[in-house]
């Protein structure tokens, strides 16, 4: 046999390309672009779910408490972002908005909303705040009424009630909750691919579009994903268990 | 009065009224509460105890009447659509810090350990440093015999337990007044002393208390003057020698006679 001749690395390369399922030589000569793929996921996956975040905070106290005329406006936003698909919104943000000129001219258009980095960043943020908040303010109608009126109780002014008490207490219950969120978060970003960018799946339909070979794009970026999920609930478990111990059950507690 | 000066009044309610839609829950309730008194209000479930003693300190807003703690009365003034309201939230967050609570059902932070519980409202009311606030902290729960439970948090400990913290909570903050709200209505029977015990030792040392309960034991031996309230007012008041030995309102004598059975 000719094989014998081979070194060993031109060796995997033949059996990679005759004789296995998938060209792991094709995908191994390409994961720098997987990793930089997954760098971009991650990047717009984090800031979206940061900036979501910080804004659900306000937009879920206000929904809470049933705020005058807050009440209806942020409900009417979360409606819509809960209600309709997220590639349907990244498309409107991306394709739809550069259809008005005065959009095209505004000082925005330049550096932001030509842009489907930051058009992908704006609609993902908007999508999981609206999430977040509709939890997050579950978690905040649930705080123990009476938790609430010791810290009245004892002193505390409205705002420090919110802060010392209610959102602790609220976070803590919402944490189950926005782990998954982040887990769907990190899933949708997928809409990246359809908008130009290259994020993980980006790369996988790249190298399937290049080779005609869609296992090897998209078995990889999978595994990308995979990899991302597990490390995440890896975090939350840490994390729960950290902040969640009021929750666990009562251990044996001798007396 | 056994003690006519005015000026060591701990506390002082004036003709408080306050009612639930159709129902007069409170009609005109007094009370004087010397420095160093303990004061049991009895009466049967709807009777208003509860109320009145949210009312102290505003967690319910009374609809007439007055409140000083230590001189200083609480201004009231009416809303637009003319509900009695503070007029200084701020001095009524004030007072509040001088006014400790006791709940029936505890009412702890359950994402805190018991000493994150009574240190939380030193630091971020009363402005200790967090050293000293520990140190206090523990003192407080040494008191109440809860000093080895210090980390636990609140679901992981008995009612009993948990009430004892309450009042360590309540105890921290150095409190002109103490009010307790039913205080062992919650606990199963068996815990019910531990937590009687620790209110008595609070008595003993003088402080000022003013505890809505059904444990008639209680209001005999540890008080010094026992108010009966029927249907929002007050039916009967006295020294407890006076008010068991010889319950003058018939109404008190027939609420002594079911609570003893």
């Amino acid at each position: 046999m000719a094989d014998t001749e081979r070194t060993f690395f031109e060796y995997l390369v033949y059996v990679s390309e005759n004789h296995s399922p998938l060209d792991f030589m094709l995908v191994a000569d390409h994961i720098d672009k997987f990793f930089y793929g997954a760098l971009l996921t991650i990047e717009i996956t984090v800031l979206a779910l940061f900036i979501g975040g910080v804004m659900a905070i306000p937009l879920a106290i206000a929904r809470a408490y049933r705020h005058r005329w807050l009440n209806a406006p942020i409900f009417g936003f979360t409606y819509f972002f809960r209600g309709t698909p997220l590639l349907v919104q990244t498309y409107l943000v991306y394709y739809g908005l550069a259809q008005f000129d005065f959009v095209r001219e505004s000082f925005l258009w330049d550096p932001v909303l030509s842009s489907p980095w930051w058009c992908a960043l704006i609609t993902f943020s908007l999508n999981t705040a609206a999430y977040t908040t509709e939890f997050l303010r579950g978690a905040i109608e649930n705080t123990a009424k009476g938790e609430i009126e010791a810290a009245r109780a004892c002193g505390m002014s409205p705002a420090r009630v919110m802060r010392r008490i209610v959102l602790p207490s609220a976070f803590r219950r919402a944490l189950p909750a926005y782990s998954n969120e982040v887990i769907f978060m990190l899933h949708s970003s997928v809409v990246l691919s359809t908008i130009t960018l290259q994020d993980i799946l980006g790369v996988g339909r790249w190298l399937n579009g290049r080779y005609y070979l869609a296992y090897e794009g998209f078995i990889t970026a999978m595994l990308f994903y995979m990899a991302l999920v597990f490390l995440i609930s890896k975090g939350f478990r840490v994390w729960e268990k950290h902040w969640l111990g009021h929750l666990r059950a009562r251990t044996a507690v001798e007396n | 009065m056994t003690n006519p000066t005015e000026s060591v009044l701990a506390l002082k309610v004036h003709d408080l009224h306050k009612r639930f839609g159709e129902v007069e829950v409170l009609k005109g309730v007094h009370l004087d509460a010397h420095v160093g008194d303990v004061i049991s209000m009895l009466g049967a479930s709807g009777s208003g105890k509860s109320t009145f003693l949210r009312c102290i300190n505003l967690l319910e807003t009374p609809d007439s009447g007055s409140i000083t703690v230590q001189g200083e009365t609480i201004e009231m003034t009416v809303d637009r659509s003319g509900s009695p309201v503070p007029t200084d939230m701020d001095q009524v967050i004030r007072l509040r810090a001088r006014l400790g609570m006791v709940f029936q059902s505890f009412n702890l932070w359950q994402h805190m350990t018991v000493l994150e519980n009574v240190t939380e409202a030193l630091v971020h009311v009363l402005k200790m440093s967090k050293t000293e606030a520990h140190e206090r902290g523990c003192e407080t729960l040494d008191k109440v015999g809860m000093l080895d439970r210090k980390d636990y948090y609140p679901a992981h400990i008995s009612g009993g337990q948990q009430q004892r913290a309450a009042i360590a909570r309540a105890l921290a903050m150095e409190p002109d007044v103490m009010l307790f709200d039913e205080p062992t209505s919650a606990l199963d029977p068996e815990l019910v002393g531990e937590v009687l015990k620790v209110m008595r030792t609070l008595a003993d040392e003088g402080r000022t208390m003013i505890v809505v309960t059904h444990e008639i034991g209680f209001a005999r031996d540890v008080s010094n003057k026992v108010i009966f309230l029927h249907e929002g007012a007050i039916e009967t008041q006295g020294p407890p020698a006076e008010m068991f030995d010889n319950p003058a309102s018939p109404r008190f004598r027939q609420f002594l006679a079911n609570a003893l059975h």
